[in-house]
């Protein structure tokens, strides 16, 4: 592409050698006698039922290759209304509905978050979208829950903590969860026709609402706090960052209420081509295997699963179109947004376009993030934590070699002379309320920004940039960046109390 | 010299908030000298139906790379794509797959 010779003056566009293509002449490449209507990857014609197959097959052998999601589970299905979720949520329906040798063995929920507030709809539009969005919900069967973005403002700091990890199940784990589980079925079968009719009521169970605990439509101060939110982010390419770090919790949060342990997010083969150049630009490729791989175990105790990850775009919006795969069309944060209006849209094009002359660019990308391995960096097995995405920190404190690294340390030896004035130990070894009151009094606000900065990843902190201030972010992320200050500070006493206590041992001895 | 045709043109995916919001529209070509091929009818419809952002639809000669372009509910590159000649009650349908997901 490059060319030592290329004049940078006048460009010499010389077209790539044409794609040989396939003709309507053409058979089915798979069974050789089919009419093909849909060209895959470059120059494979498929006909409708081949074309069914290797789409349906594709999903089935990414949960099977992916020993996760064991039988009985609790997945939480995230839909969109786009294109790609709904192909999942359509593909895991049909492979509920199967015999029992094939049949999906998990237990499904759907969760859809209404974004309207963020994207500046007007509150008819909203309704409007959300009567579609209920009608295609209560069509599936399925439990499903309508959450919308707002009910971030009441989220209690612990989403951000990292819950206990469960360890990975090793193969023969699984083997015995499926044996127990098959095992299990035949017995209800042999009891009679009428336990397994009870079985299957339990999955179609009428599609619960949320608790009486969530709010049901959101108050008007809370969408003009998540409008006053986003209209404070200077640009596109942070408010894309912010409203997916939102959705992410959200959606976390309501896994963990209702027991899910797993989630589902339906994105492609070439989304996530994009992603992962996209996050390269953004400063977070320390953790592109983590947001771009099959799984997400990064919160512990729920873990995000990516099943459409080998569908293109394309094969999606083809086999939706064939197979009437409903939808709803929602307008997103981006819509209609140019095409230099932010770094996502700026990858999509440079890729999409790409794509077009080079037909194996998404899937080049796409085999490359299947190498990526989630090593942990050495001696930060355990490390902190970042506080939006919750990615092990990929930045050293007390490196001063990097830029970020001398900002910290000055700033922690700017805060050490203001430590020599604090109360003595007995107040703050009181308890946390006290703790709580010297740490308020040593935190200013512009501390509190620079304790918050402390706390992020690279990617977060020069997205936390475009921010003005911290104020209209919702109460957990600020409650959580002091409880973690306090902690850290509470540590730091304790070392203090302890030496002194050593020593006077010591002189009480001698 | 081509006879007058009339098509219906879809569109899905997103790509018809271009369109004020209308999916389907039937649209009648009137009889031209040059023949009724796709890349004709990308111009005619960047002139009639398009209400904005001509950029976000068409890119110089094509569409723009990430809309489908299905014709009789068949991909367009195994007929031909920009030259293929439209026959009277075609459907030709544009899905916008870079929306949602």
């Amino acid at each position: 592409m490059c060319q030592a010779s290329e004049d940078y003056a006048e460009p010499v566009r010389e077209d790539p050698p044409p794609v040989p293509r396939p003709g309507r002449e053409q058979k089915c490449v798979k069974c050789a006698e089919g009419l093909p209507v849909v060209v895959i990857r470059a120059g494979d014609a498929f006909c409708r039922d081949c074309f069914k197959a290797f789409y349906v097959h594709k999903f089935r052998a990414m949960l099977g290759k992916n020993r996760l999601i064991f039988p009985g589970e609790k997945v939480l299905l995230a839909w969109s209304g786009g294109l790609s979720s709904s192909s999942m949520v359509w593909q895991v329906l049909e492979g509920l509905s199967q015999d029992s040798a094939k049949r999906l063995r998990f237990v499904p929920g759907i969760i859809y978050v209404d974004e309207g507030a963020a994207c500046g709809q007007s509150p008819e539009d909203r309704a409007k979208t959300l009567a579609e969005v209920k009608l295609v919900l209560q069509s599936t069967g399925l439990p499903w829950h309508v959450v919308t973005l707002e009910e971030v403002f009441g989220l209690s700091p612990s989403v951000l903590r990292c819950a206990a990890q469960e360890p990975a199940g090793t193969e023969e784990a699984y083997k015995a969860a499926v044996d127990s589980f098959l095992q299990k079925q035949h017995v209800l079968e042999a009891e009679g026709s009428s336990s397994v009719a009870q079985g299957s009521e339990q999955l179609c169970s009428p599609p619960s609402q949320d608790p009486p605990g969530m709010a049901g439509s959101p108050t008007a101060t809370q969408t003009e706090a998540l409008s006053r939110l986003f209209n404070s982010v200077k640009t596109l390419t942070a408010k894309e960052e912010l409203l997916q770090t939102l959705r992410t919790h959200l959606i976390l949060h309501v896994a963990r209420t209702h027991g899910y342990c797993k989630v589902m997010t339906g994105e492609s083969c070439t989304r996530l081509a994009i992603k992962l150049m996209t996050n390269l630009a953004l400063g977070r490729g320390a953790f592109l295997a983590w947001d771009t791989g099959f799984s997400d175990e990064r919160h512990g105790d729920v873990v995000l699963v990516r099943p459409m990850r080998d569908h293109t775009l394309k094969e999606v919006a083809f086999y939706n179109r064939l197979f009437a795969v409903p939808s709803v069309f929602t307008p997103a944060i981006d819509t209609k947004a140019p095409e230099k209006a932010s770094i996502h849209r700026l990858m999509e094009a440079f890729i999409l376009k790409l794509q077009t002359q080079f037909p194996s660019t998404v899937s080049t990308v796409y085999r490359t993030s299947e190498k990526l391995v989630k090593a942990p960096r050495e001696g930060c097995a355990d490390g902190p934590r970042c506080l939006l995405c919750m990615c092990v920190l990929d930045i050293d404190a007390v490196d001063s070699a990097t830029a970020f690294g001398a900002q910290t340390s000055s700033h922690l030896s700017q805060m050490l002379p203001v430590e020599a004035g604090l109360p003595t130990p007995s107040c703050c070894g009181a308890g946390e309320g006290q703790a709580q009151r010297c740490c308020r009094a040593v935190c200013g606000k512009e501390d509190m920004q620079a304790f918050v900065q402390e706390q992020l990843c690279y990617g977060c902190r020069v997205n936390m940039k475009d921010l003005s201030s911290l104020d209209p972010l919702p109460p957990y992320i600020l409650a959580e960046a002091q409880l973690r200050t306090q902690r850290y500070w509470y540590l730091l006493f304790q070392e203090y109390l302890i030496q002194d206590s050593d020593e006077e041992e010591e002189t009480g001895q001698s | 010299m081509a006879a007058p045709l009339c098509v219906e043109v879809e569109f899905g995916g997103g790509a018809e908030l271009l369109f004020d919001g209308v999916k389907k529209h039937q649209v009648t070509l009137s009889g031209q000298e040059g023949p009724w091929d796709i890349r004709n009818l990308l111009v005619w419809i960047k002139k009639n139906l398009l209400k904005e952002r001509p950029e976000l639809f068409i890119q110089g000669d094509s569409v723009r790379p990430g809309i489908l372009v299905l014709i009789n509910d068949s991909d367009w590159e195994l007929l031909g794509e920009l030259d293929y000649q439209l026959q009277d009650q075609d459907s030709i349908l544009f899905i916008s797959t870079l929306h949602g997901g």
